[in-house]
């Protein structure tokens, strides 16, 4: 498959700030690293999916791979090139291919523009419409891609008049109507009722299978990824605990946090004695990393090796990589 | 387009409501129009001109039926000096404001979405403003670049400005950590197009109640400016008459017809400056409002 998105050795560090007289005597700055090192590719037309618990760093990837965040160190090639940084022609040509997701439509659009103002608004920043004629056929035809339908009734309102649900639809609308290529849709149906996650999820993927879009799906809920993903990347503290096609990582998965995560995804059905893996402790402070592997602290089968030396990560069976030094299954049983 | 003017209007008119249940904002703006009609409207209907000196008896002449508001040490109108005074204390007041609103805005915002060592820079640039006392720097600034109406209006408005700036950066810092700001640039929008899109929007409401307070100011400074003596001889102003009641000893003599009415005029705007500005930040203030 070819891929159309593709970032090695990804790193994002940002300074930590401590305490005045800390910055004055400590002669070494702090940093949190919020993406250690990560590889991953994602193909055309794939949806791959980077689950992970709050500040393991999914949000900054995905923001890194659209140059909103600056990248400390690796490589991003979009289409074979490396991403462009600056503000210049050929990243503005990039930000047109590239597209964001938010995940909350209630910051994501600016309280006093119209749907017809904020949807447009890509063509009109990109100098690609002449007339205001022109804006507002391309914005009815990208609010019905989004399924805002009859589009004429939702123009001239403001974000405030609309549901959550209507207004993330908004939000869609806005990245397709530039045809891109690629969409990170960071967490785009957590802040929405549970009742409409479904509808949006379909519209996604229902976009990759009419236009071809490759996604980059943030999310922490393990089964949405599982639902709608080819391929999931487990993120923990910054790096790639494990990688696998979706059915591979819920079925067949060798990691412990990966197992601990699965073992608390919610099931449509009694399972009488379900055995559910509860990790202690909570995840440790990102400036302090732990030696060795950043899962050691709460790892249900943790070894002295563990606590010397970070596992790399190793393909198991083609396409299913591990970063553990013991990749096995711990329940049986287990979905 | 017509739907947008739909919306505008639909915002104007809730901004409306909240503006009529406002005592204050509503006593502010009867008492601002009343100035207003005066200034506009109030030369064409005085049969009176500056030029009208009266003779010896008149000098001082407490009012009567001619001379409404008696008149001066020249013996010419009172009332007619008034009203023409209120346009050029009206209209310094208002043109100092748009300086110092357009400079703060400006300073405001970019100091507060650039960051770092453009915002640093700045904001000390607008503390030496802020700390300097605005009333010496006034008289020095009026003194050297010679008091015409024009420098007047330049002198109020590089001097009040620097409050602006601060509360424009603050929103601005607010604003522009907010989603929709992080949205235009992943849509491929530039720095000068977010500032002018996307943040001026969000605190043009703050801007607009605090400029209204600037006026007041501002028409005060002007006042004081011309009662010191830096004033225009050429556009009299309310703080003019005060300047030349003191002179002529209008107080001592007791032709409180002279003094009174300025002074008034001068309380009277500013309050109704200060009445509005106050109602305005209290509709338009979300953490003011009431629920």
């Amino acid at each position: 498959m070819k891929s159309v998105m593709e970032a090695s050795a990804l790193h994002v560090h940002f300074k930590a700030r401590g305490s005045f007289i800390q910055e004055i005597f400590s002669n070494h700055q702090k940093k949190v690293k919020a993406v250690d090192g990560v590889n991953i590719q994602i193909g055309e037309g794939e949806i791959f999916s980077l689950v992970g618990e709050s500040g393991s760093g999914k949000t900054t990837v995905g923001k890194a791979l659209l140059a909103l965040e600056h990248k400390t160190s690796g490589s991003i090639l979009f289409n074979g090139e490396e991403i462009p940084s600056g503000t210049g022609k050929s990243s503005r040509r990039f930000r047109q291919k590239a597209q964001m997701i938010f995940q909350d439509p209630y910051q994501s659009l600016n309280p006093r523009d119209i749907v017809l103002d904020i949807v447009g608004e890509p063509l009109v920043v990109n100098n690609l419409i002449k007339t205001s004629a022109e804006k507002r056929e391309r914005v009815i035809e990208a609010l019905g891609w989004a399924g805002l339908r009859p589009q004429e009734e939702y123009l001239y309102r403001l974000p405030h008049e609309l549901s959550g649900g209507q207004r993330q639809r908004v939000a869609i609308a806005a990245a397709l109507i530039l045809n891109p290529q690629f969409i990170v849709a960071d967490e785009p149906v957590s802040m929405l009722d549970v009742s409409i996650r479904a509808d949006i999820l379909r519209l996604m993927v229902e976009m990759r299978d009419r236009l071809g879009i490759s996604y980059l799906f943030i999310t922490h809920d393990l089964s949405l990824a599982w639902l709608i993903s080819d391929r999931i990347a487990i993120m923990y503290l910054g790096k790639i605990m494990e990688i696998g096609s979706s059915e591979l990582i819920v079925g067949s998965s060798l990691h412990p946090y990966t197992q601990a995560l699965i073992s608390v995804m919610p099931l449509p059905r009694v399972t009488k004695n379900k055995k559910r893996l509860i990790l202690k402790g909570e995840t440790p402070d990102p400036i302090d990393l732990p030696v060795g592997c950043r899962f050691n602290p709460r790892c249900p089968v943790v070894q002295d090796i563990c606590r010397r030396q970070e596992p790399e990560l190793a393909e198991v069976t083609p396409g299913h990589q591990v970063a553990c030094h013991f990749p096995k299954k711990l329940l049986v049983g287990a979905p | 387009m017509k739907e947008t003017h739909a919306i505008r209007r639909r915002k104007a008119g809730q901004f409306m409501d909240s503006f009529r249940k406002n005592r204050m904002g509503m006593t502010g703006a009867i008492m601002l129009c009343f100035f207003l009609i005066m200034a506009v409207a109030g030369p064409l209907l005085l049969p009176y001109n500056a030029m009208d000196f009266g003779v010896a008896d008149d000098v001082f002449a407490p009012p009567s039926r001619e001379h409404i508001l008696g008149q001066d040490d020249m013996g010419r109108d009172v009332l007619r000096a008034l009203i023409s005074g209120a346009r050029i204390s009206l209209s310094v007041g208002i043109l100092s404001t748009l300086i110092s609103m357009v400079a703060g805005t400006f300073l405001g915002i970019v100091a507060g979405y650039s960051g770092g060592k453009i915002d640093v820079l700045m904001m000390r640039f607008t503390d030496v403003f802020l700390v300097l006392p605005w009333l010496p720097l006034m008289l020095i600034l009026a003194a050297v670049l010679g008091s015409s109406i024009w420098n007047i209006i330049l002198v109020i408005g590089l001097t009040s400005w620097a409050g602006t700036a601060r509360v424009v950066r603050a929103q601005t810092l607010t604003v522009k950590e907010r989603q929709f700001i992080e949205r235009a640039r992943a849509i491929g929008a530039g720095n000068g197009y977010i500032m002018t899109r996307h943040i001026l929007p969000n605190v043009f409401p703050l801007v607009f109640a605090n400029t209204i307070l600037v006026s007041a100011v501002a028409i005060i400074s002007e006042t004081t400016l011309s009662f010191l003596g830096m004033g225009d001889t050429l556009h009299p102003s309310w703080g003019m008459m005060l300047h030349y009641a003191f002179e002529s000893g209008a107080a001592s003599i007791g032709a409180y017809w002279f003094l009174l009415p300025p002074g008034l005029c001068v309380v009277g705007v500013v309050l109704s400056f200060t009445f509005l500005g106050y109602a305005f930040d209290e509709i338009l203030n979300p953490k003011l409002k009431k629920r």
